[in-house]
C-alpha cells in the first residue's frame, strides 16, 4: 500500500478556504517559514480511500475476539459514546468556569465516590491519564507520606514482584526509590519465606498485582499486607486486573493503601494503541492530604475545584484529568447499577471456561482455578515440534483472532497470557479453543504452515529482530527525490502568508 | 544463525543460566545455550562500566530481544577488566556462539572460593531437564 506522501500531487487540495479577509497577522521575518510545509496534496476522495484502506487493515475488538491478556479488552458500549457526545460534555471548555461547569465536576464526582467505594478506600483522585502515570503518582505520594514522617531517608527500598508489569519497577526506579525482587512460589503466589526475608525497616512499600499477571489471586493476601503494615510501609495496588474483583472483593479490605484503577481496562473505552486511557488513584486516609490538586469537592449542593491542599503533591496533569474517560466510565458503571459485580462474575468464568478447554492441548504451569485471565505455557510444543509461543500467536491470526499477550508473565516460558473479557459470548469463546486446539494439531502435522504464520492476513511475517535493531521511524524525503520536491510554488506561498 | 544446543564439560554454570570460565585469578562471563535460545535473537546487550565490581547472585548488566528484557546474574563476584565489545556492537553474535565470540565480560575474581558453588555440566544439564 502507498503511503500518502507518495499519492500526493502537486497542486492538488481536498478543500478550498475563502479568502482571507482579516489583516495579516505580524510575524516576525525571522520567525516565518522560508519554504512551505510538506504535506502530502490529495483530493478528497483519495484521502478518505486512503485512511479507510488503512481502517480496513486493521484489526480492532469491533473486528473480532481480542483476548490480549493484561489489557483486557472489552466491547465499549455505544451508549458510551451518546452520554459523552452530549454538547454539555462535548463542547465544554476546561476554563469554564465553576458555576456553568457543575454538571461536569458532579460527573466527577459521583465517579470519585463509586471508585473508592469499588477499591475500599477513602480517597481519588482522577488525575493520572493513565496506568503508569498512577503508578508514579501513587509512588510519589509513597515518598511524601515517608518525608512528612521523617522517614525519606530510611524508607528507600520498594519491592516488585516478579510477575510484575514492567511499569511497576520502571515506575519504582523514576520515583527516585530502589527496586528489590520477591518471587514466586509454587502455587503462583507471592513467595512468602523471600518476602520475609526481605522486608525490614528499610522498606517502603511493595507494588502487587492482585489478580496477579497469572491470573491468580493470591492465597496469602492477608498475610502479605501484615508483614508490610509491621514494617511500616505501604501497600501499592497495580489495579490492571481489576476487573476479577470488581464488587466482589476490595484492595483496601485486602490491605492495600494505594490503588491505581485502569478506566480504559476495567470500565471500557474505545482503547487500544495508546490510548484515550484513564488511571485514576484511590487512597486510605493518611495519604489523602498529599494527593494532586485539584480535589472536586462538594459543598451541600455545589461542586468546585479544591487548590488549598497545604501538603500536596502538585499537579500531575494539565486541567482536571481525561474527562471524555470519565465520561464513558460513568455511564458504563451507572449502566451495570448494583450489578456491577456480575461484570467480574462473567469475566472470571469466561476465563476458566477456556482455561478448562484448552489445559489438555497447552501446559498449565499453575493448575488452580484463575481469575478473569490465565496463563498457558506453548513449552511442549516448542520441544517437541518447535512450535514457539510467537508462532502459535502468528497462526491464530489466519484464525481471524487477535494473538493474546505472549512471553510475559517472565516467570513462565513461552507464556502465552489469555483475558477473553465479561462481553464475549460462549460462541466466540468455542471458536477461540477450536482455533487453539487446531493449531496444536497443526504443530504435529503441519508445523511449516505455522511457522510460516500469517497466510491470510494483509502482511506476512515482520522481521521483528530488523525492527529493533534498524527501526525506520520517519519518512526519508531524500531517497525519494520525484516526491520531495516542494509543493508547486506559488500557490502554496500564497496560502501560507495568509493572502 | 542458532548455534548447536551445548554446554561445554570445561565450563561451570549458574542456575540462572550464566557461565563462567575460569582461568586463574580471572574468568570469562556468558550465558547459556538454553538462556539465549529462550530469549530469542538478541538486540541488546547493556554491559557494565570497565572496572565496577559485580556480585555473585546480582545482575550486571541486561540483555534484550525482541520478546523482553532480561537482567544477566554474575555466578561469580568480582572486577569488570574486559567487555566483549563484539557482544555490544553485533549482540547476534552471543546468539550464535554463546561460549566463544559471544562471551560477554571478564573479570578478576575477588572470592575464588565461590567457584565451588557453581554448577558442572552434567548438574546444569540435570537443572535443565528439570525444568
Amino acid at each position: 500500500m502507498k503511503l500518502i506522501f507518495e499519492k500526493s500531487k502537486p497542486g492538488r487540495r481536498a478543500g478550498s478556504l475563502p479568502r482571507y479577509e482579516l489583516p495579516k497577522a505580524d510575524v516576525p521575518e525571522e520567525l516565518r517559514r522560508r519554504t512551505p510545509p510538506r504535506l502530502p496534496e490529495i483530493s478528497e476522495p483519495d484521502l478518505v480511500r486512503h485512511f479507510t484502506a488503512l481502517a480496513d487493515r486493521n484489526f480492532g475488538v469491533d473486528t473480532g475476539f481480542y483476548p490480549l491478556g493484561s489489557c483486557t479488552m472489552k466491547h465499549n458500549p455505544r451508549v458510551n459514546e451518546r452520554v459523552v457526545s452530549l454538547p454539555g460534555f462535548r463542547d465544554l471548555h476546561p476554563y469554564q468556569e465553576e458555576e456553568a461547569s457543575q454538571g461536569a465536576l458532579e460527573l466527577m464526582w459521583r465517579l470519585q465516590e463509586i471508585l473508592a467505594e469499588v477499591c475500599g478506600l477513602h480517597a481519588v483522585s482522577l488525575q493520572p491519564a493513565a496506568g503508569s502515570q498512577g503508578e508514579l503518582t501513587g509512588l510519589m505520594l509513597m515518598r511524601v507520606y515517608f518525608a512528612d514522617r521523617g522517614e525519606a531517608d530510611q524508607r528507600r527500598v520498594v519491592m516488585t514482584a516478579d510477575t510484575a508489569h514492567g511499569t511497576n519497577p520502571a515506575s519504582v526506579a523514576m520515583a527516585g526509590f530502589e527496586l528489590q525482587r520477591v518471587g514466586t512460589d509454587d502455587r503462583g503466589n507471592l513467595d512468602l519465606a523471600d518476602l520475609r526475608a526481605k522486608v525490614d525497616e528499610r522498606t517502603a512499600g511493595l507494588m502487587l498485582t492482585n489478580p496477579s499477571t497469572l491470573g491468580l489471586f493470591d492465597e496469602h493476601i492477608e498475610e502479605v499486607s501484615a508483614i508490610f503494615h509491621d514494617a511500616g510501609a505501604l501497600l501499592y495496588y497495580d489495579g490492571a486486573n481489576l476487573n476479577a474483583v470488581c464488587g466482589i472483593s476490595r484492595p483496601g479490605d485486602m490491605g492495600f493503601d494505594i490503588v491505581h484503577i485502569n478506566l480504559h481496562k476495567t470500565f471500557s473505552q474505545p482503547h487500544g494503541g495508546g490510548g484515550p486511557g484513564g488511571g485514576p488513584i484511590a487512597v486510605r486516609d493518611v495519604l489523602e492530604p498529599f494527593l494532586p490538586v485539584p480535589a472536586i469537592v462538594r459543598e451541600s449542593d455545589a461542586f468546585r475545584l479544591d487548590y488549598d491542599r497545604p501538603q500536596t503533591i502538585g499537579k500531575v496533569r494539565g486541567f482536571c484529568g481525561p474527562f471524555g474517560v470519565f465520561v464513558r466510565s460513568y455511564a458504563f458503571i451507572r449502566s451495570y447499577g448494583p450489578g456491577l459485580r456480575e461484570m467480574s462474575e462473567a469475566a472470571v468464568l469466561n476465563a476458566n471456561y477456556l482455561l478448562a478447554r484448552l489445559k489438555d492441548v497447552y501446559d498449565l504451569p499453575f493448575d488452580r482455578l484463575c481469575m478473569h485471565e490465565f496463563v498457558l505455557s506453548a513449552r511442549n510444543l516448542k520441544r517437541v515440534h518447535g512450535i514457539t509461543a510467537l508462532d502459535v500467536a502468528k497462526r491464530l491470526m489466519d484464525y481471524g483472532v487477535h494473538p493474546p499477550t505472549i512471553y510475559f508473565p517472565l516467570i513462565v516460558p513461552e507464556a502465552l497470557m489469555i483475558e477473553p473479557t465479561e462481553t464475549e459470548a460462549k460462541e466466540t469463546l468455542d471458536a477461540f479453543v477450536d482455533a487453539l486446539r487446531a493449531i496444536a494439531a497443526e504443530a504435529a502435522s503441519a508445523p511449516a504452515i505455522i511457522r510460516d504464520a500469517p497466510h491470510r492476513r494483509p502482511v506476512r511475517r515482520l522481521d521483528e529482530v530488523k525492527a529493533a535493531k534498524r527501526a525506520v521511524v520517519k519518512y526519508g524525503f531524500e531517497q525519494h527525490p520525484d516526491l520531495g520536491q516542494a509543493p508547486a510554488e506559488g500557490k502554496a506561498v500564497e496560502v501560507q502568508k495568509g493572502a | 544463525m542458532a548455534a548447536e544446543e551445548s554446554y561445554p564439560d570445561d565450563l561451570r554454570y549458574h542456575a540462572e543460566h550464566d557461565w563462567a570460565r575460569i582461568e586463574g585469578d580471572t574468568a570469562t562471563l556468558g550465558i547459556t545455550w538454553y538462556a539465549q535460545d529462550a530469549l530469542g535473537e538478541l538486540v541488546h546487550f547493556e554491559p557494565p562500566e570497565e572496572g565496577s565490581s559485580v556480585a555473585k547472585d546480582e545482575s550486571y548488566g541486561e540483555v534484550e530481544s525482541v520478546k523482553a528484557v532480561s537482567e544477566v546474574i554474575a555466578p561469580l563476584s568480582g572486577e569488570v577488566v574486559e567487555i566483549n565489545a563484539k557482544a555490544v556492537d553485533e549482540p547476534e553474535t552471543i546468539n550464535a556462539n554463546p561460549y566463544e565470540e559471544g562471551w560477554l565480560v571478564r573479570i578478576r575474581l575477588s572470592s575464588p572460593d565461590e567457584v565451588d558453588e557453581l554448577l558442572d555440566s552434567e548438574a546444569y544439564r540435570k537443572l535443565l531437564e528439570e525444568q
